[in-house]
């Protein structure tokens, strides 16, 4: 068995010295005529692609004795330590006091980022209700961002609406579009639900850029207003430690009421609709009703966050809600595991922090991004914190004394 | 005695083919009735058609829930007839794999309860009762069926006949009158097919049930029916007792075939 895997590895390395090898080993002097042989390249390529060969099988054959052992003890749950409500508990508070201390401590460009990346876990964990607790497949997420930011700096730069007027209508009119949207698309599952929420996406897009009378086009519109704060001036260091609290308290929010709902008589309902329609339906629930609150329920959240993210860049144009926002923020949710909301918050800190503080990498940044979705899918195709259906303690005499 | 359900000449077409012909079906309260017939008779196709899963070409039919008169249900939806206390399991398992056997239970609540969005994230003490009812009554329908053990397991990890014996604990937790069993015994061993026949008697007593069958395993079907009806070709060819169906000579060739006389 070892030697069989050695051997393998051992032909994985030689194949790639032999592919490598007119790039690495040789190189042609053109001026004196010469060419130079470099073999102690070629060694290095041998030797890592061998190490990185056999690393990958052992991982490979750890994961299925694993998988073996899970189905031979079949009943037997594996003990997480996500499973513990003291866990989860110290943890939040331990987040919760970090995070609300952070902004003092370190300079607007850190704050900054620490913003977006709450504006991302927002995102996700509103798509997370539509994609993974629904099941419903949805691209264009991006559009009800774009909703919520340009509903905010319309009426702010005609009507000169302030912000804590307009976040809660932001809110309401993505939701309102996300249910305008549902219509069309109740038959729809799977891939054709993407395309079309895709196509969504881009429409709206398109509009906001080519309306240019009403939106200003591709230049969008400057001089949105900051929040205010009572009347109060403040500078822009302040201004953004401000923008801060509201965006985390607006994160909290999310995740409680989308934590709360996730296990509540709708939650469920949302959850047997992902599983089985027909099912869902000779179960007495509403297939239409509830697919249209799946998309209300998302797309709110979207539209929160995109009346933040309007009132702290002040500037928005159609360029921030291009299908690479969609297609990150889905990545998300499904890199932190579908249904999932501290996988969400794992998800955004993995894309959108990381990328932010290995500026050093940011060459291979997609070669990087790519290899993580491929190790994701083989060895956690569910996601870094996978979902997991609720556990109930039900106190019963019986089911003890029977010597369960 | 009342009619519970009232089947009247139904047909269904799906484009050129005629996949039931003018069936006309009367169950009556605490009846058990078993349909029979040949693979592709329309057997499932008719419980498309009476849950509204399927709206009937031509044809009506009436179910008349606890306490009020009959109900034209035909055309309504499959969400409506089941609120109005029908229930049915799928031939074809259809749980919600990825979801606990208990939440699979606490599912089929959700026409028999209230809470809506605000609810859920508020949580007032209604919710919480009615949440806290929800979970009691689930467990209990789980113990009266004895999955009980396995409760915070995914549905998907239950043993085959357990997902069986699952499907009847959620269809019942929707409170029917009327219980529709889509081959429930598919793929069960003898003794599984007994104990799934105890069962069904005892939930008929236990929920009041009248129980509307399609079933292969015959000695099923002929110890528990009180009456059968035969479908072959999307066509009634016989209806009556076990003794005198089993005795019907047309039920006979269609499951037998017929013997050429040279």
């Amino acid at each position: 068995m070892v030697a069989r895997e050695f051997f393998k590895s051992l032909g994985v390395s030689l194949w790639f010295m032999v592919l490598t090898f007119p790039l690495v080993a040789v190189r042609v002097n053109t001026i004196e005529n010469t060419i130079q042989w470099r073999w102690a390249n070629l060694a290095i390529v041998g030797v890592g692609a061998f190490v990185l060969s056999a690393v990958w099988r052992w991982a490979l054959v750890r994961r299925e004795t694993m998988l073996a052992n899970a189905a031979s003890g079949a009943g037997e749950r594996s003990v997480r330590v996500w499973d513990s409500p003291v866990v989860t508990r110290t943890l939040g508070a331990a987040l919760l006091v970090v995070f609300m201390g952070i902004p003092w401590l370190v300079s607007t460009y850190q704050t900054n980022i620490l913003i977006s990346f709450f504006l991302y876990v927002m995102l996700g964990i509103g798509l997370n209700i539509v994609v993974g607790v629904a099941g419903l497949l949805f691209l264009g997420y991006a559009a009800f961002y774009a909703i919520g930011a340009y509903a905010y700096a319309l009426l702010n730069h005609y009507f000169g609406w302030g912000f804590w007027t307009v976040l809660p209508m932001g809110g309401v009119l993505a939701a309102v579009a996300g249910v305008l949207l549902a219509f069309p698309v109740l038959r729809l599952r799977g891939d054709y639900l993407a395309i079309v929420t895709l196509g969504f996406g881009e429409i709206v897009r398109l509009v906001l850029e080519n309306w240019s009378d009403l939106t200003g086009g591709p230049s969008g519109i400057s001089n949105i207003d900051r929040p205010g704060f009572f009347g109060q001036e403040m500078t822009v260091a302040g201004t953004n430690i401000y923008i801060y609290y509201i965006v985390f308290v607006a994160v909290l929010v999310t995740f409680v009421v989308a934590e709360r709902l996730k296990d509540s008589r709708v939650g469920r309902a949302l959850q047997a609709l992902r599983e089985d329609e027909i099912a869902c339906e000779a179960m007495g629930i509403d297939r239409v009703g509830v697919k249209l609150m799946a998309f209300g329920l998302g797309t709110a959240w979207a539209g929160f966050a995109g009346v933040i993210f309007a009132a702290k860049t002040t500037f928005i144009n159609p360029a921030s809600f291009t299908f690479f926002e969609s297609a990150i923020i889905l990545s998300i949710v499904v890199l932190g595991g579908m249904g999932s909301n501290w996988g969400v918050i794992l998800g955004a800190a993995f894309l959108v922090l990381l990328p932010e503080y290995m500026r050093a990498f940011s060459e291979y940044r997609m070669i990087l991004f790519a290899a993580a979705m491929v190790l994701m899918m083989v060895f956690r195709p569910q996601g870094m914190i996978p979902a997991r259906s609720k556990q109930y303690r039900i106190v019963d005499r019986e089911l003890e004394l029977s010597g369960e | 005695m009342e009619s519970v359900l009232d089947v009247r000449s139904v047909s269904m077409n799906f484009g050129g083919l005629r996949a039931l012909n003018d069936v006309t079906v009367v169950v009556r309260d605490g009846e058990i009735v078993s349909l029979i017939g040949p693979n592709g008779a329309g057997k499932t196709t008719f419980f498309n058609c009476v849950t509204s899963i399927y709206k009937p070409t031509e044809g009506e039919v009436y179910f008349t829930p606890r306490g009020s008169a009959p109900l034209r249900i035909s055309g309504m939806k499959p969400n409506a007839v089941t609120a109005l206390g029908m229930a049915r399991t799928f031939q074809n398992i259809r749980l919600f794999q990825n979801m606990s056997v208990l939440e699979n239970v606490m599912v089929a609540r959700h026409c028999r309860t209230k809470a809506g969005i605000f609810g859920a994230v508020f949580r007032p003490g209604w919710v919480r009762r009615e949440e806290a009812e929800i979970v009691e009554k689930s467990y209990a329908l789980l113990k009266a069926l004895g999955l009980h053990r396995w409760y915070n397991e995914l549905a998907a990890n239950l043993p085959y006949g357990q997902q069986r014996r699952l499907e009847i604990a959620r269809a019942l937790a929707t409170e029917p009158r009327l219980l529709l069993l889509d081959e429930p015994a598919a793929g069960m061993n003898p003794q599984e097919t007994a104990a799934l026949k105890d069962l069904v008697l005892q939930i008929r007593d236990q929920f009041g049930l009248t129980i509307l069958l399609i079933e292969h395993d015959m000695s099923m079907v002929m110890s528990i029916s009180e009456r059968i009806y035969v479908m072959e070709y999307g066509c009634l060819i016989a209806e009556g007792t076990p003794e005198a169906v089993s005795h019907d000579p047309r039920v006979i060739k269609a499951y037998l075939g017929e013997v050429e006389h040279a």
